[in-house]
Protein backbone atom coordinates (compact mmCIF):
# COMPACT_ATOMS: atom_id res chain seq x y z
CA UNK A 1 0.00 0.00 0.00
CA UNK A 2 1.16 3.48 -0.94
CA UNK A 3 2.85 4.90 2.18
CA UNK A 4 2.47 8.49 1.12
CA UNK A 5 -1.24 8.07 0.42
CA UNK A 6 -1.77 6.46 3.81
CA UNK A 7 -0.01 9.28 5.59
CA UNK A 8 -1.98 11.92 3.66
CA UNK A 9 -5.28 10.26 4.50
CA UNK A 10 -4.29 10.10 8.16
CA UNK A 11 -3.39 13.80 8.28
CA UNK A 12 -6.70 14.70 6.65
CA UNK A 13 -8.96 12.63 8.92
CA UNK A 14 -6.97 13.57 11.98
CA UNK A 15 -7.73 17.19 11.12
CA UNK A 16 -11.38 16.58 10.28
CA UNK A 17 -12.91 13.17 10.95
CA UNK A 18 -16.07 14.11 9.07
CA UNK A 19 -14.42 14.27 5.65
CA UNK A 20 -16.19 11.80 3.37
CA UNK A 21 -14.31 9.25 1.30
CA UNK A 22 -15.58 11.00 -1.83
CA UNK A 23 -14.14 14.31 -0.74
CA UNK A 24 -10.82 12.82 0.32
CA UNK A 25 -10.62 11.13 -3.08
CA UNK A 26 -11.02 14.48 -4.86
CA UNK A 27 -8.57 16.27 -2.57
CA UNK A 28 -5.87 13.65 -3.07
CA UNK A 29 -6.63 13.05 -6.75
CA UNK A 30 -7.42 9.33 -6.27
CA UNK A 31 -10.44 7.17 -6.95
CA UNK A 32 -13.04 6.62 -4.23
CA UNK A 33 -12.24 2.90 -4.36
CA UNK A 34 -8.57 3.53 -3.63
CA UNK A 35 -9.46 5.71 -0.64
CA UNK A 36 -12.03 3.20 0.65
CA UNK A 37 -9.53 0.39 0.41
CA UNK A 38 -6.77 2.36 2.13
CA UNK A 39 -9.06 3.48 4.94
CA UNK A 40 -10.38 0.01 5.51
CA UNK A 41 -6.82 -1.22 5.76
CA UNK A 42 -5.92 1.52 8.22
CA UNK A 43 -8.94 0.64 10.32
CA UNK A 44 -8.29 -3.10 10.20
CA UNK A 45 -4.66 -2.65 11.13
CA UNK A 46 -5.73 -0.52 14.07
CA UNK A 47 -3.96 2.58 12.75
CA UNK A 48 -7.25 4.48 12.72
CA UNK A 49 -8.91 3.62 16.03
CA UNK A 50 -11.96 5.81 15.86
CA UNK A 51 -13.54 9.06 14.67
CA UNK A 52 -14.38 11.42 17.50
CA UNK A 53 -15.52 14.96 18.12
CA UNK A 54 -13.42 17.30 20.23
CA UNK A 55 -15.73 18.65 22.94
CA UNK A 56 -15.14 21.55 25.30
CA UNK A 57 -17.21 20.26 28.22
CA UNK A 58 -16.48 23.43 30.15
CA UNK A 59 -18.98 25.19 27.93
CA UNK A 60 -21.72 22.77 28.99
CA UNK A 61 -23.21 22.30 32.45
CA UNK A 62 -21.52 18.94 32.90
CA UNK A 63 -19.77 18.64 36.26
CA UNK A 64 -16.43 16.95 35.92
CA UNK A 65 -12.81 17.03 37.04
CA UNK A 66 -9.70 15.72 35.39
CA UNK A 67 -6.61 14.55 37.25
CA UNK A 68 -3.15 13.42 36.28
CA UNK A 69 -1.87 10.62 38.50
CA UNK A 70 1.79 9.72 38.74
CA UNK A 71 2.24 6.05 39.62
CA UNK A 72 5.35 4.24 40.71
CA UNK A 73 5.23 0.46 40.31
CA UNK A 74 7.46 -2.58 40.57
CA UNK A 75 7.79 -4.17 37.16
CA UNK A 76 6.87 -7.85 37.08
CA UNK A 77 9.15 -10.71 36.15
CA UNK A 78 8.65 -11.69 32.48
CA UNK A 79 5.96 -9.16 31.70
CA UNK A 80 7.68 -5.98 32.81
CA UNK A 81 5.27 -3.07 33.04
CA UNK A 82 2.62 -4.48 30.71
CA UNK A 83 0.48 -6.55 33.06
CA UNK A 84 -0.08 -3.82 35.66
CA UNK A 85 -0.72 -1.35 32.87
CA UNK A 86 -3.41 -3.59 31.45
CA UNK A 87 -5.20 -3.79 34.79
CA UNK A 88 -5.18 -0.06 35.25
CA UNK A 89 -6.14 0.77 31.69
CA UNK A 90 -9.20 -1.46 31.98
CA UNK A 91 -10.94 0.98 34.35
CA UNK A 92 -13.37 3.15 32.38
CA UNK A 93 -12.37 6.11 34.57
CA UNK A 94 -8.93 6.05 32.91
CA UNK A 95 -8.96 8.32 29.86
CA UNK A 96 -5.29 8.17 28.88
CA UNK A 97 -2.32 6.25 30.16
CA UNK A 98 1.38 6.35 29.35
CA UNK A 99 4.57 4.62 30.48
CA UNK A 100 7.06 7.38 31.27
CA UNK A 101 10.79 7.81 31.60
CA UNK A 102 12.03 9.68 34.66
CA UNK A 103 10.84 10.04 38.23
CA UNK A 104 7.75 7.84 37.99
CA UNK A 105 6.46 5.02 35.77
CA UNK A 106 2.87 5.52 34.63
CA UNK A 107 1.08 8.75 33.88
CA UNK A 108 -2.66 8.12 34.19
CA UNK A 109 -5.32 10.65 33.24
CA UNK A 110 -8.53 10.14 35.18
CA UNK A 111 -11.89 11.79 34.73
CA UNK A 112 -14.57 11.85 37.40
CA UNK A 113 -17.60 13.84 38.53
CA UNK A 114 -15.98 15.37 41.61
CA UNK A 115 -12.56 15.66 43.23
CA UNK A 116 -13.77 13.38 45.97
CA UNK A 117 -14.76 10.72 43.51
CA UNK A 118 -11.36 10.83 41.82
CA UNK A 119 -9.54 10.78 45.14
CA UNK A 120 -11.52 7.74 46.25
CA UNK A 121 -10.81 5.98 42.95
CA UNK A 122 -7.09 6.54 43.39
CA UNK A 123 -7.06 5.49 47.03
CA UNK A 124 -9.31 2.46 46.67
CA UNK A 125 -8.59 1.18 43.19
CA UNK A 126 -5.18 2.31 41.97
CA UNK A 127 -3.18 2.43 45.21
CA UNK A 128 -4.32 -1.02 46.26
CA UNK A 129 -3.18 -2.79 43.10
CA UNK A 130 -0.35 -5.17 43.77
CA UNK A 131 3.02 -3.78 42.63
CA UNK A 132 1.85 -0.15 42.86
CA UNK A 133 4.33 1.53 45.18
CA UNK A 134 2.99 5.07 45.32
CA UNK A 135 0.60 7.54 43.73
CA UNK A 136 0.63 11.28 43.40
CA UNK A 137 -2.51 13.09 42.23
CA UNK A 138 -2.59 16.43 40.36
CA UNK A 139 -5.96 17.98 39.54
CA UNK A 140 -6.37 19.92 36.31
CA UNK A 141 -7.50 23.48 36.94
CA UNK A 142 -7.94 24.64 33.38
CA UNK A 143 -7.57 23.13 29.91
CA UNK A 144 -5.67 25.39 27.49
CA UNK A 145 -5.01 23.08 24.60
CA UNK A 146 -6.05 19.55 23.73
CA UNK A 147 -5.13 17.51 20.67
CA UNK A 148 -3.64 20.53 18.97
CA UNK A 149 -6.74 22.68 19.52
CA UNK A 150 -6.67 25.73 21.78
CA UNK A 151 -9.60 25.92 24.18
CA UNK A 152 -11.05 29.41 24.44
CA UNK A 153 -7.74 31.18 24.04
CA UNK A 154 -4.87 31.75 21.69
CA UNK A 155 -4.85 32.25 17.96
CA UNK A 156 -7.57 29.72 17.17
CA UNK A 157 -10.03 32.16 18.67
CA UNK A 158 -9.05 35.08 16.43
CA UNK A 159 -11.74 35.67 13.81
CA UNK A 160 -10.84 35.83 10.10
CA UNK A 161 -9.53 39.36 9.82
CA UNK A 162 -8.60 39.16 6.18
CA UNK A 163 -10.22 41.04 3.34
CA UNK A 164 -8.93 44.51 4.01
CA UNK A 165 -6.64 44.51 1.02
CA UNK A 166 -6.53 42.37 -2.05
CA UNK B 1 -10.10 78.43 1.52
CA UNK B 2 -7.70 76.34 -0.44
CA UNK B 3 -8.74 75.24 -3.93
CA UNK B 4 -7.91 71.54 -3.95
CA UNK B 5 -8.56 71.21 -7.68
CA UNK B 6 -5.55 73.46 -8.24
CA UNK B 7 -3.17 71.71 -5.84
CA UNK B 8 -3.68 68.01 -6.35
CA UNK B 9 -1.54 66.23 -8.91
CA UNK B 10 -3.45 65.64 -12.14
CA UNK B 11 -1.74 62.32 -12.60
CA UNK B 12 -2.88 61.08 -9.23
CA UNK B 13 -6.38 62.51 -9.46
CA UNK B 14 -6.92 60.71 -12.75
CA UNK B 15 -5.77 57.37 -11.29
CA UNK B 16 -8.71 54.99 -10.88
CA UNK B 17 -9.21 53.41 -7.45
CA UNK B 18 -8.84 49.61 -7.39
CA UNK B 19 -11.85 47.74 -8.76
CA UNK B 20 -11.56 45.10 -6.08
CA UNK B 21 -11.86 47.79 -3.46
CA UNK B 22 -15.24 48.83 -4.80
CA UNK B 23 -16.54 45.29 -4.51
CA UNK B 24 -15.21 44.93 -0.98
CA UNK B 25 -17.06 48.03 0.12
CA UNK B 26 -20.34 46.41 -0.99
CA UNK B 27 -19.34 43.11 0.59
CA UNK B 28 -18.80 44.68 3.99
CA UNK B 29 -22.39 45.95 4.05
CA UNK B 30 -23.99 42.52 3.68
CA UNK B 31 -24.15 40.43 6.88
CA UNK B 32 -23.74 36.65 6.97
CA UNK B 33 -21.71 36.42 3.79
CA UNK B 34 -19.53 33.43 2.94
CA UNK B 35 -16.60 35.00 1.18
CA UNK B 36 -14.13 33.47 -1.24
CA UNK B 37 -12.59 36.80 -2.09
CA UNK B 38 -9.37 37.32 -0.20
CA UNK B 39 -5.94 37.29 -1.78
CA UNK B 40 -3.93 36.21 1.23
CA UNK B 41 -3.26 32.89 2.96
CA UNK B 42 -5.58 31.68 5.72
CA UNK B 43 -2.62 30.17 7.55
CA UNK B 44 -0.98 32.07 10.34
CA UNK B 45 2.72 32.82 9.93
CA UNK B 46 4.54 29.70 11.25
CA UNK B 47 5.21 30.07 14.96
CA UNK B 48 9.00 29.70 14.73
CA UNK B 49 9.03 32.68 12.36
CA UNK B 50 6.91 34.81 14.67
CA UNK B 51 9.12 33.82 17.55
CA UNK B 52 12.22 35.02 15.71
CA UNK B 53 10.64 38.48 15.40
CA UNK B 54 9.73 38.47 19.09
CA UNK B 55 13.29 37.48 20.00
CA UNK B 56 14.67 40.31 17.88
CA UNK B 57 12.47 42.77 19.76
CA UNK B 58 13.51 41.33 23.11
CA UNK B 59 17.12 41.84 22.16
CA UNK B 60 16.34 45.42 21.29
CA UNK B 61 17.03 45.16 17.58
CA UNK B 62 14.89 48.14 16.79
CA UNK B 63 17.20 50.34 14.72
CA UNK B 64 17.26 50.84 10.94
CA UNK B 65 19.13 48.21 8.99
CA UNK B 66 21.25 49.07 5.96
CA UNK B 67 19.19 50.41 3.06
CA UNK B 68 19.45 47.16 1.16
CA UNK B 69 18.48 45.13 4.24
CA UNK B 70 20.46 42.93 6.63
CA UNK B 71 23.40 41.35 4.79
CA UNK B 72 22.78 38.02 6.52
CA UNK B 73 19.20 38.10 5.25
CA UNK B 74 20.26 38.86 1.68
CA UNK B 75 22.79 36.03 1.81
CA UNK B 76 20.10 33.63 2.94
CA UNK B 77 17.70 34.77 0.21
CA UNK B 78 20.45 34.36 -2.35
CA UNK B 79 21.02 30.77 -1.25
CA UNK B 80 17.25 30.15 -1.19
CA UNK B 81 16.83 31.41 -4.77
CA UNK B 82 19.67 29.18 -5.89
CA UNK B 83 18.25 26.19 -3.98
CA UNK B 84 14.66 26.46 -5.10
CA UNK B 85 14.69 28.19 -8.49
CA UNK B 86 18.26 27.83 -9.70
CA UNK B 87 18.81 31.56 -10.11
CA UNK B 88 21.87 33.44 -8.85
CA UNK B 89 22.00 36.91 -7.40
CA UNK B 90 24.88 38.48 -5.53
CA UNK B 91 23.59 39.44 -2.09
CA UNK B 92 25.95 42.41 -1.95
CA UNK B 93 25.06 44.17 -5.17
CA UNK B 94 22.09 42.61 -6.91
CA UNK B 95 19.36 42.54 -4.27
CA UNK B 96 17.25 44.92 -2.17
CA UNK B 97 14.92 43.91 0.67
CA UNK B 98 11.66 45.78 0.14
CA UNK B 99 8.40 46.54 1.90
CA UNK B 100 6.52 43.71 0.24
CA UNK B 101 6.51 42.72 -3.40
CA UNK B 102 4.51 45.89 -4.06
CA UNK B 103 7.40 48.20 -3.30
CA UNK B 104 9.67 46.01 -5.41
CA UNK B 105 7.33 46.45 -8.40
CA UNK B 106 7.19 50.19 -7.81
CA UNK B 107 11.00 50.46 -7.66
CA UNK B 108 11.42 48.48 -10.86
CA UNK B 109 8.91 50.53 -12.82
CA UNK B 110 10.23 53.86 -11.53
CA UNK B 111 13.84 52.95 -12.24
CA UNK B 112 13.08 52.06 -15.86
CA UNK B 113 10.05 53.90 -17.19
CA UNK B 114 10.18 57.45 -18.54
CA UNK B 115 7.39 59.59 -20.00
CA UNK B 116 6.21 58.13 -23.29
CA UNK B 117 7.74 54.69 -22.74
CA UNK B 118 5.42 51.83 -23.47
CA UNK B 119 5.02 49.13 -20.82
CA UNK B 120 3.49 45.83 -21.87
CA UNK B 121 1.16 44.57 -19.18
CA UNK B 122 -0.25 41.07 -19.44
CA UNK B 123 -3.86 40.95 -18.25
CA UNK B 124 -5.90 39.74 -16.39
CA UNK B 125 -3.46 40.67 -13.65
CA UNK B 126 -3.06 42.17 -10.24
CA UNK B 127 -4.18 45.78 -10.23
CA UNK B 128 -1.03 47.82 -9.56
CA UNK B 129 0.94 47.70 -12.83
CA UNK B 130 -1.15 50.16 -14.85
CA UNK B 131 -1.39 52.95 -12.25
CA UNK B 132 2.32 52.62 -11.34
CA UNK B 133 3.24 52.95 -15.01
CA UNK B 134 1.00 55.97 -15.44
CA UNK B 135 2.51 57.64 -12.41
CA UNK B 136 5.86 57.59 -14.23
CA UNK B 137 4.26 59.04 -17.34
CA UNK B 138 4.63 55.69 -19.08
CA UNK B 139 2.03 54.33 -21.46
CA UNK B 140 0.48 51.08 -20.28
CA UNK B 141 -0.12 48.75 -23.22
CA UNK B 142 -2.39 45.95 -22.10
CA UNK B 143 -1.96 42.50 -23.64
CA UNK B 144 -5.19 40.60 -23.06
CA UNK B 145 -4.65 36.86 -22.67
CA UNK B 146 -7.34 34.33 -23.44
CA UNK B 147 -8.81 31.32 -21.73
CA UNK B 148 -8.17 29.34 -24.94
CA UNK B 149 -4.45 29.84 -24.28
CA UNK B 150 -4.93 29.03 -20.57
CA UNK B 151 -4.26 32.73 -19.94
CA UNK B 152 -0.61 32.36 -20.95
CA UNK B 153 1.29 35.00 -22.87
CA UNK B 154 1.99 33.53 -26.30
CA UNK B 155 4.82 34.72 -28.56
CA UNK B 156 2.32 35.56 -31.33
CA UNK B 157 0.37 37.79 -28.99
CA UNK B 158 3.50 39.45 -27.66
CA UNK B 159 4.84 40.26 -31.14
CA UNK B 160 1.64 42.12 -31.98
CA UNK B 161 2.18 44.61 -29.17
CA UNK B 162 5.90 45.35 -29.38
CA UNK B 163 6.77 48.76 -30.89
CA UNK B 164 10.00 50.76 -30.99
CA UNK B 165 8.74 52.53 -27.86
CA UNK B 166 8.37 49.35 -25.81
CA UNK B 167 10.59 49.64 -22.73
CA UNK B 168 9.34 46.97 -20.39
CA UNK B 169 7.32 43.76 -20.30
CA UNK B 170 5.62 42.79 -17.04
CA UNK B 171 5.19 39.05 -16.59
CA UNK B 172 2.84 38.24 -13.69
CA UNK B 173 3.15 34.44 -13.39
CA UNK B 174 1.98 32.37 -11.52
CA UNK B 175 -0.96 34.65 -12.07
CA UNK B 176 -3.39 36.39 -9.81
CA UNK B 177 -6.36 36.17 -10.66
CA UNK B 178 -6.34 33.35 -13.23
CA UNK B 179 -4.01 30.84 -11.55
CA UNK B 180 -2.23 30.47 -14.90
CA UNK B 181 1.45 29.57 -15.03
CA UNK B 182 4.16 29.78 -17.67
CA UNK B 183 6.27 26.64 -18.13
CA UNK B 184 9.92 26.65 -19.10
CA UNK B 185 8.91 26.02 -22.74
CA UNK B 186 6.41 28.89 -22.67
CA UNK B 187 9.04 31.24 -21.27
CA UNK B 188 11.66 30.18 -23.79
CA UNK B 189 9.32 31.20 -26.58
CA UNK B 190 8.91 34.63 -25.00
CA UNK B 191 12.69 34.90 -24.64
CA UNK B 192 13.05 34.13 -28.34
CA UNK B 193 10.84 37.12 -29.22
CA UNK B 194 12.60 39.66 -27.04
CA UNK B 195 16.21 38.48 -27.12
CA UNK B 196 17.26 40.94 -29.85
CA UNK B 197 15.35 43.90 -28.39
CA UNK B 198 16.19 46.29 -25.59
CA UNK B 199 13.13 45.36 -23.54
CA UNK B 200 13.45 44.90 -19.78
CA UNK B 201 11.34 42.16 -18.22
CA UNK B 202 9.80 42.68 -14.80
CA UNK B 203 8.89 39.20 -13.62
CA UNK B 204 6.54 39.26 -10.64
CA UNK B 205 6.99 35.81 -9.12
CA UNK B 206 5.41 36.46 -5.76
CA UNK B 207 3.39 33.22 -6.20
CA UNK B 208 6.47 31.30 -7.39
CA UNK B 209 6.30 28.79 -4.53
CA UNK B 210 2.67 27.98 -5.22
CA UNK B 211 2.55 25.79 -8.30
CA UNK B 212 0.89 22.41 -8.38
CA UNK B 213 2.12 19.33 -10.13
CA UNK B 214 5.26 20.88 -11.56
CA UNK B 215 8.13 23.00 -10.35
CA UNK B 216 8.02 26.72 -11.00
CA UNK B 217 10.45 28.01 -13.59
CA UNK B 218 11.72 31.55 -13.14
CA UNK B 219 12.09 33.82 -16.13
CA UNK B 220 15.51 34.80 -14.77
CA UNK B 221 16.61 31.17 -15.25
CA UNK B 222 15.90 31.18 -18.98
CA UNK B 223 19.26 31.27 -20.81
CA UNK B 224 20.21 34.76 -21.95
CA UNK B 225 17.44 36.51 -20.00
CA UNK B 226 19.15 37.25 -16.66
CA UNK B 227 20.72 40.49 -17.93
CA UNK B 228 17.39 42.08 -18.75
CA UNK B 229 15.31 40.64 -15.91
CA UNK B 230 14.11 42.30 -12.74
CA UNK B 231 12.95 39.57 -10.38
CA UNK B 232 10.32 40.29 -7.71
CA UNK B 233 9.78 37.84 -4.86
CA UNK B 234 8.44 38.02 -1.35
CA UNK B 235 7.27 36.35 1.80
CA UNK B 236 3.56 37.19 1.84
CA UNK B 237 2.14 34.29 -0.12
CA UNK B 238 4.66 31.50 0.37
CA UNK B 239 5.19 31.89 4.12
CA UNK B 240 1.80 33.41 5.01
CA UNK B 241 3.45 36.69 6.00
CA UNK B 242 1.26 39.32 4.32
CA UNK B 243 1.11 41.70 7.28
CA UNK B 244 4.89 41.73 7.75
CA UNK B 245 5.32 43.58 4.44
CA UNK B 246 8.44 41.82 3.31
CA UNK B 247 9.67 41.26 -0.22
CA UNK B 248 12.74 41.67 -2.38
CA UNK B 249 13.84 42.72 -5.80
CA UNK B 250 16.82 41.23 -7.62
CA UNK B 251 18.42 42.58 -10.78
CA UNK B 252 21.80 43.15 -12.40
CA UNK B 253 23.91 45.65 -10.47
CA UNK B 254 23.39 48.47 -12.99
CA UNK B 255 19.65 48.36 -12.41
CA UNK B 256 19.82 47.60 -8.68
CA UNK B 257 21.97 50.69 -8.07
CA UNK B 258 19.26 52.90 -9.52
CA UNK B 259 16.41 51.20 -7.70
CA UNK B 260 18.33 51.50 -4.46
CA UNK B 261 18.33 55.31 -4.70
CA UNK B 262 14.53 55.41 -4.85
CA UNK B 263 14.25 52.90 -2.00
CA UNK B 264 16.79 54.82 0.07
CA UNK B 265 14.93 58.13 -0.20
CA UNK B 266 11.35 56.84 -0.04
CA UNK B 267 11.56 53.91 2.36
CA UNK B 268 15.01 53.80 4.02
CA UNK B 269 14.74 50.11 4.84
CA UNK B 270 12.21 47.32 5.34
CA UNK B 271 11.00 46.90 8.95
CA UNK B 272 13.80 45.43 11.04
CA UNK B 273 11.73 42.92 12.99
CA UNK B 274 10.20 41.64 9.74
CA UNK B 275 13.69 41.09 8.39
CA UNK B 276 14.65 38.98 11.40
CA UNK B 277 11.48 36.95 10.96
CA UNK B 278 12.38 36.62 7.28
CA UNK B 279 15.80 35.17 8.07
CA UNK B 280 14.17 32.42 10.11
CA UNK B 281 11.58 31.77 7.39
CA UNK B 282 14.04 31.53 4.56
CA UNK B 283 16.48 29.37 6.54
CA UNK B 284 14.07 26.95 8.19
CA UNK B 285 10.78 27.36 6.35
CA UNK B 286 11.02 24.98 3.38
CA UNK B 287 8.81 22.47 5.19
CA UNK B 288 6.21 25.11 6.00
CA UNK B 289 5.99 25.96 2.32
CA UNK B 290 5.49 22.33 1.35
CA UNK B 291 2.83 21.82 4.00
CA UNK B 292 0.80 24.87 2.99
CA UNK B 293 1.19 24.08 -0.68
CA UNK B 294 -0.15 20.58 -0.09
CA UNK B 295 -3.19 22.01 1.67
CA UNK B 296 -3.84 24.52 -1.12
CA UNK B 297 -3.53 21.79 -3.70
CA UNK B 298 -6.13 19.62 -1.91
CA UNK B 299 -8.55 22.54 -1.74
CA UNK B 300 -7.84 23.43 -5.35
CA UNK B 301 -8.88 19.96 -6.48
CA UNK B 302 -11.92 20.02 -4.27
CA UNK B 303 -13.05 23.45 -5.50
CA UNK B 304 -12.47 22.56 -9.16
CA UNK B 305 -14.39 19.33 -8.85
CA UNK B 306 -17.18 21.06 -6.92
CA UNK B 307 -17.53 23.80 -9.55
CA UNK B 308 -17.50 21.21 -12.28
CA UNK B 309 -20.33 19.30 -10.62
CA UNK B 310 -22.57 22.34 -10.36
CA UNK B 311 -22.02 23.29 -13.99
CA UNK B 312 -19.40 26.00 -13.64
CA UNK B 313 -16.35 24.46 -15.28
CA UNK B 314 -13.07 26.32 -15.54
CA UNK B 315 -9.64 25.65 -16.95
CA UNK B 316 -7.29 24.00 -14.49
CA UNK B 317 -5.19 26.64 -12.76
CA UNK B 318 -1.72 25.36 -11.88
CA UNK B 319 -0.57 28.16 -9.63
CA UNK B 320 -1.40 30.73 -6.92
CA UNK B 321 -4.61 30.08 -4.94
CA UNK B 322 -7.35 31.13 -7.31
CA UNK B 323 -9.64 29.59 -9.87
CA UNK B 324 -11.09 31.73 -12.64
CA UNK B 325 -14.32 30.21 -13.95
CA UNK B 326 -16.18 31.53 -16.98
CA UNK B 327 -19.50 33.00 -15.91
CA UNK B 328 -20.28 34.92 -19.11
CA UNK B 329 -22.38 32.09 -20.48
CA UNK B 330 -25.14 32.85 -17.98
CA UNK B 331 -25.91 36.12 -19.74
CA UNK B 332 -24.89 38.37 -16.88
CA UNK B 333 -21.90 40.69 -16.74
CA UNK B 334 -19.21 39.87 -14.16
CA UNK B 335 -20.42 42.70 -11.95
CA UNK B 336 -24.07 41.64 -12.19
CA UNK B 337 -23.25 38.00 -11.54
CA UNK B 338 -21.13 38.71 -8.48
CA UNK B 339 -23.46 41.34 -7.04
CA UNK B 340 -26.53 39.13 -7.43
CA UNK B 341 -24.69 36.13 -5.98
CA UNK B 342 -23.74 38.31 -3.04
CA UNK B 343 -27.18 39.81 -2.38
CA UNK B 344 -29.29 36.78 -3.23
CA UNK B 345 -27.22 33.89 -1.87
CA UNK B 346 -24.76 35.73 0.37
CA UNK B 347 -21.70 34.34 -1.29
CA UNK B 348 -18.88 36.63 -2.39
CA UNK B 349 -16.46 36.15 -5.29
CA UNK B 350 -14.59 38.87 -7.17
CA UNK B 351 -15.73 40.02 -10.65
CA UNK B 352 -13.03 39.22 -13.21
CA UNK B 353 -13.11 42.69 -14.77
CA UNK B 354 -11.52 44.07 -11.58
CA UNK B 355 -8.30 42.61 -13.05
CA UNK B 356 -8.58 44.25 -16.45
CA UNK B 357 -11.11 44.34 -19.27
CA UNK B 358 -10.05 40.88 -20.46
CA UNK B 359 -11.34 39.46 -17.16
CA UNK B 360 -14.93 40.36 -18.12
CA UNK B 361 -17.06 37.23 -18.25
CA UNK B 362 -15.02 35.58 -15.49
CA UNK B 363 -14.81 35.67 -11.71
CA UNK B 364 -11.98 35.05 -9.29
CA UNK B 365 -12.59 32.50 -6.57
CA UNK B 366 -9.94 32.17 -3.86
CA UNK B 367 -9.30 28.87 -2.12
CA UNK B 368 -7.29 30.31 0.73
CA UNK B 369 -10.07 29.02 3.00
CA UNK B 370 -10.89 25.86 4.93
CA UNK B 371 -12.43 22.89 3.11
CA UNK B 372 -15.62 23.30 5.14
CA UNK B 373 -15.89 26.97 4.16
CA UNK B 374 -15.30 26.27 0.46
CA UNK B 375 -17.85 23.48 0.52
CA UNK B 376 -20.56 25.75 1.97
CA UNK B 377 -19.76 28.41 -0.62
CA UNK B 378 -20.10 25.90 -3.47
CA UNK B 379 -23.58 25.01 -2.19
CA UNK B 380 -24.59 28.66 -2.35
CA UNK B 381 -23.19 29.14 -5.85
CA UNK B 382 -25.06 25.99 -6.88
CA UNK B 383 -28.36 27.44 -5.61
CA UNK B 384 -27.70 30.66 -7.48
CA UNK B 385 -26.86 28.93 -10.77
CA UNK B 386 -30.05 26.87 -10.61
CA UNK B 387 -32.00 30.08 -10.23
CA UNK B 388 -30.45 31.95 -13.15
CA UNK B 389 -30.17 29.06 -15.62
Amino acid sequence: MDKELRSKILSLVEGDARLTKERIAVMLDKSVEEISRAMEELENEGVILGYKALVDWDKTDKEYVTALIELKVTPQRDRGFEKVAERIANYPEVKDMYLMSGAYDYCVIIEGKTMKQVALFVAEKLATIENVLSTSTHFVLRKYKNNGVSFGMGEDDVADERGNIN
Amino acid sequence: MIDYSKVLSDKVVSMKPSGIRKFFDILNEVPGVISLTVGEPDFKTPWHVREAAIASLEKGRTAYTSNTGLLEFRKQISSYLERRFEISYDPASEMIITVGGSEAIDLAIRAIVEPGDEVLIVEPAYVCYVPMTELCGGVPVVIPTRVEDKFKLTPELLKKYITPKTKMLILPYPNNPTGAIMTEEDLKKIAEVIKDTNIVVLTDEIYGELTYGRKHCSFAAIPGMWDRTIYVGGFSKSYAMTGWRLGYVCAPEEITKQMLKIHQYAIMCAPTMSQYAGIEAVMNGDEDIEYMKDCYNQRRRMLLSGLNEIGLPCFEPEGAFYVFPEIGKFGLSSDEFCERLLYEEKCAIVPGNAFGASGEGFARISYAYSVEHISRAIDRIDKFLKKIK
